[in-house]
């Protein structure tokens, strides 16, 4: 079949939304007062600080808030489908002509 | 993911960067290689970084109820083989490291060791055993690059289980806190990631399937056999 992996691909992505819309509420529950859906990075970091060690050295600049957090994220997923959406188009039409 | 700035005491920071930085040189020559001598794969090689940068972007949330992203890595390993990989993701953790304070300078070579040179390691070689074999080419770039995947952050786990042994129990002790968190995260992340993977394969494969049989990662018969059933 023409698009068995475009719909494999589809599948799978709604079925871990469909699981993660069922468990969203139950993992509010167990991490009451944090966060939830929280960083891997973040738990395993409290873990270590948790056996008393302080980390030595600290970013050189972070983001100063959330938003610009998620700005700059956007901006390097938004670059990378640019130039990933540029040269297959390139090729397709280079195919084509 | 990424060991956060910092969270690597000495000599563990200094180790990995020195484990790093010969595969960086070897990666850095051999891409010189390929933009002198293969100069119509430049614009897979834009793509294979392109996708890193995409997928390491996305943070996902997974069903253990913590977030983490995909590492992207896999493509890039199969199409341009593990000494390649290391390059292009350096690119991606220093953008990371100064700009989103994620990941970090001083823990740059671990991550580096983690992300771009052992699991794509890991990628590459299922790759090839799996052509090796004759198994089938969507389903062996499926596995290539989700193993890539989980293969990354269990490296993860094992380098600060071994900076950050357990009081009780040592280091596999606190290998399975850490392979806790961050490897049974990423395992429905890492099949999203492999289906996605061998999509983009499908797609090179019906655009350039050429250019794979030149880079020696398909088989003329093959990429023409593959070609045709994409058509």
């Amino acid at each position: 079949m023409r698009f068995r992996l475009e719909l494999i691909a589809f599948s799978a992505v709604a079925l871990l939304a469909l699981i993660l819309f069922i468990q969203n509420a139950a993992v509010g529950i167990r991490n009451e007062g944090e966060e939830a859906w929280g960083g891997t990075d973040t738990a395993a970091a409290s873990i270590i600080e948790g056996s008393g060690y302080t980390p030595w050295f600290e970013p050189l600049w972070e983001p100063p808030s959330g938003e610009i957090e998620t700005l700059l994220f956007t901006l390097q997923a938004a670059a990378g489908s640019v130039v990933i959406g540029y040269f297959f188009g390139y090729y397709r039409g280079k195919k084509g002509a | 993911m990424h060991i956060m700035e910092g969270f690597l005491p000495s000599p563990w920071w200094e180790l990995w960067f020195v484990v790093s930085l010969p595969l960086i040189i070897l990666g850095l020559h051999r891409l010189k290689e390929i933009s002198d001598m293969r100069r119509d794969a430049i614009p897979l090689l834009a793509v294979a970084g392109a996708f890193i940068f995409v997928l390491s972007s996305l943070k996902l949330p997974s069903v253990t109820g913590s977030c983490s992203h995909p590492t992207g890595t896999g493509l890039a390993a199969i199409l341009f083989g593990p000494v390649v990989t290391p390059v292009l993701c350096l690119i991606v953790l220093l953008y990371q490291a100064l700009f989103l304070a994620h990941g970090g300078i001083t823990t740059l070579g671990a991550n580096l060791f983690s992300m771009g040179i052992a699991g794509p390691m890991v990628g590459y070689s299922v790759y090839r055993l799996g052509c090796r074999v004759g198994a089938n080419t969507y389903m062996t770039v499926f596995l290539a690059a989700a193993l890539a995947d989980v293969g990354t952050y269990l490296v993860t786990s094992a380098q600060l289980a071994l900076a950050f042994p357990a009081a009780e129990g040592g280091v596999i002790a606190s290998l399975a806190v850490f392979g806790g968190i961050f490897a049974l995260t990423q395992v429905p992340l890492a099949v999203i990631e492999g289906i996605v993977v061998a999509l983009i394969f499908k797609y090179i494969i019906s655009l350039r399937a050429d250019i794979l049989v030149k880079l020696d990662v398909l088989t003329k018969g093959r990429a023409d056999a593959l070609r045709e059933a994409a058509e």
